[in-house]
């Protein structure tokens, strides 16, 4: 047996799909070089082998077609899991995602189920430049009828996957490239982690509180929990602790998580790869305005990308997003200290 | 049958493309070794090579003015080279430097020159539809300027090349549609991506003749281009290229291809189509002498621009913060 099995964040999401395609045969894949490839990041490895090109389905690059056809399929009583292969691609399909996928099932008060994942890569830092390094979390999360998960390391990865196999809703599955274990892209070694063998499930809605502290607040998601736990230990060593909250879902978004950890520390910093205005970290400090602002000790800080399209220059780039330097100068900011 | 200023033009542009592809392939794997990370080294990123494809560009924008528009794809350096995009500032662009076409803001995928009026987009199929935009505003100026919009086969399947095909047939406008036959979408062969053998029968369903040329004969494609840029000239309307070209390298560096048949690309690289013409070209009576020419001056000029790139400065971090809006 093997408890501590260690998986990456590819293979924990591929394992997830291959034990939901043994036991339901309504499951079926395809997208862009997901079937002799693998997926380009990974998330499909083995699948084709196992199951044959039947239910393992390379597409021509015609995400029009194929993501409706997903819709179309869901609808009929399957479950396809279609890949959209960079979340940025989503510009040539997104009637199919927003008007049918994400509308059908209020359209038919409920008399339709659309049980479709939409995976999905996001993410830069390898300078990819402005067409393959967004993340658009907003842009899926903003949009009723679809629910949007971001895990941030193996474990999280297979049972929410397992989850929206099984929902009856469709589902936007966002996966950070930089957070794979892929063999040509860095990832923090945190990202993979101890995966058990058998299936398991994870709620949506249910943040995480991978570290505890009484001093501020650090929620993110995805790539940006990463940043934040390097932000943690560094302030640890100023004497701050940091609490920190990995969301792992957008939506449903676990607002109570983060409402009971600023009622202890007083203190919140947003992080998010995002794109800043309108978005998860305006979300989430807003949640905290409406419900009640007394709880905050000093005015929120939000850090996301600047509101530009993603540079391809790698001093430019670095300088968008968010890291565990500028998320600890935020922190040490709601305590009134110096940057 | 190109004249001999025409042979020396296609011939050093393909010289030029095929020198600069296995110049940056070299570059490219700097800082990545011997653990390959791709966002490693002095040109990080996705990097994708038209080592092969060489014909499509040269054959096509010989036939060009620098008021014509082309739109190419994720795979632009030689479709770039031959339009006329400064090798410098390009070259630069990809270094991520200042000098850079975009000051670095857009890397490979995004070399856009308004000077001679070249762009091109990392979304499959999406240049199709500005081509087809660039050729109206032509005909609305009343200027016979053209527009070239180059796809790949695979993006022959998107919506985006079907819709812009129809539009260009309905309005009778000025485009080139030229496909880059490689015959692969990144691991996806055409065989298993698109219903017909052929794409060039496509262009029946918009009203416009469609063209085949086989096995990536860059004299072929020269005369078919020719005829298709005067038609578009005269007023009469588009017309679609279909080119079986090849593709050397991976789909982007660091790609292991493991999806592709042992031995293809060496069968491919033994009727290389810069070869092929270049004996074509003596055949016609340009001198050796005359190639080598220009031949050394495709490379100077590569040289020129890689050593360039490399000694500019990098943009300060903050001018991500500017350009956003006009």
């Amino acid at each position: 047996m093997s408890s501590n099995r260690q998986l990456t964040v590819s293979r924990a999401i591929s394992e997830a799909i291959a034990q939901e395609m043994r036991v339901d045969p309504s499951v079926f894949v395809m997208g862009e070089d997901i079937g002799t490839y693998g997926g380009i990041f990974g998330a499909t490895g083995g699948l084709l082998a196992e199951f044959g090109e039947e239910r393992v389905r390379d597409t021509p690059i015609a995400e029009t077609g194929f993501i409706g056809a997903g819709v179309g399929a869901a609808m009929a009583g399957m479950r396809p899991i279609v890949e959209l292969m960079f979340v940025d691609f989503f510009g040539v399909c997104m009637d199919a995602i927003y008007n049918l996928a994400a509308k059908n099932v209020y359209f038919s008060g409920g008399n339709c189920k659309v049980p479709l994942v939409i995976m999905t890569a996001t993410g830069g830092g390898y300078c990819d430049a402005g067409q393959h390094s967004q993340t658009l979390h907003a842009t899926f999360a903003h949009l009723p009828g679809l629910k949007v998960v971001a895990p941030s390391n193996a474990y999280d990865a297979k049972g929410l996957m397992a989850a929206a196999i099984r929902d009856d809703s469709p589902v936007m599955f966002m996966f950070h490239k930089g957070l794979q274990g892929l063999a040509w892209m860095a990832s923090p070694e945190e990202a993979a982690t101890a995966v058990p063998e058998e299936s398991y499930t994870l709620p949506f809605g249910q943040a995480r509180v991978v570290r505890s502290g009484k001093d501020v607040t650090l929620v993110a998601l995805s790539m940006m929990v990463h940043r934040a736990m390097e932000a943690a230990a560094a302030l640890e060593k100023q004497g701050i602790e940091a609490e920190v909250i990995d969301l792992r879902t957008l939506v449903p978004l676990d607002r109570e998580t983060v409402l009971k950890s600023v009622a202890k520390t007083g203190r919140l910093v947003v992080v998010d790869e995002d794109y800043r205005s309108f978005g998860l970290t305006a979300e989430i400090v807003a949640s905290i305005a409406e419900e009640d602002p007394r709880l905050l000790k000093a005015p929120p800080r939000r850090l996301a990308v600047p509101d530009v399209p993603i540079p391809y220059s790698r001093p430019m780039e670095q300088f968008v997003l968010p890291n565990a330097e500028t998320i600890a100068a935020a922190a040490r900011a709601t305590l009134g200290k110096a940057a | 049958m190109p004249d001999k200023a025409q042979f020396l033009w296609i011939y050093e542009a393909m010289e030029k493309a095929r020198y600069y592809e296995d110049t940056m392939a070299a570059v490219y794997m700097e800082g990545k070794q011997p653990k390959f990370d791709i966002g490693a080294g002095p040109v990080p990123g996705e990097m994708h090579l038209s080592a092969g494809q060489e014909p499509c560009a040269a054959a096509v924008c010989v036939h060009l003015r620098p008021d014509d528009t082309v739109t190419a794809t994720h795979r632009p350096h030689h479709a770039a080279i031959a339009k006329g995009v400064d090798l410098k500032k390009m070259t630069a662009e990809i270094f991520g430097k200042k000098a850079g076409l975009a000051g670095g803001r857009g890397g490979h995928m995004h070399l856009l020159d308004p000077a001679v009026n070249f762009a091109c987009s990392g979304i499959i199929a999406q240049g199709a539809g500005p081509a087809v935009g660039a050729a109206l505003a032509a005909k609305l100026k009343g200027s016979d300027a053209v527009a070239v919009s180059y796809v790949g086969e695979g993006a022959a399947n998107q919506g985006g090349f079907h819709e812009a095909l129809n539009l260009a047939g309905l309005w009778k406008l000025p485009v080139i549609f030229v496909i880059e036959d490689n015959a692969w979408g990144i691991s996806v062969p055409k065989s298993k991506s698109t219903a017909v053998p052929g794409n060039a029968v496509r262009a029946a369903g918009y009203a416009m003749p469609g063209h085949h040329v086989a096995d990536n004969d860059t004299l072929a494609l020269f005369e078919i281009a020719e005829e298709a840029v005067a038609r578009a000239r005269r007023g009469e309307g588009p017309s679609l290229i279909e080119v079986e070209t090849y593709r050397y390298y991976g789909h982007f560096q660091g790609d292991p291809e493991l999806y592709r048949p042992k031995g293809e690309v060496e069968a491919l690289k033994a009727k290389d189509p810069i070869v092929r013409f270049r004996k074509s070209m003596l055949e016609s009576g340009v001198t050796a002498e005359e190639a080598d020419a220009v031949l050394a001056r495709a490379k100077r000029e590569v040289d020129e621009a890689f050593a360039f790139a490399r000694a500019a400065d990098y943009p300060a971090p903050e001018e991500a913060l500017t350009h956003v809006f006009a």
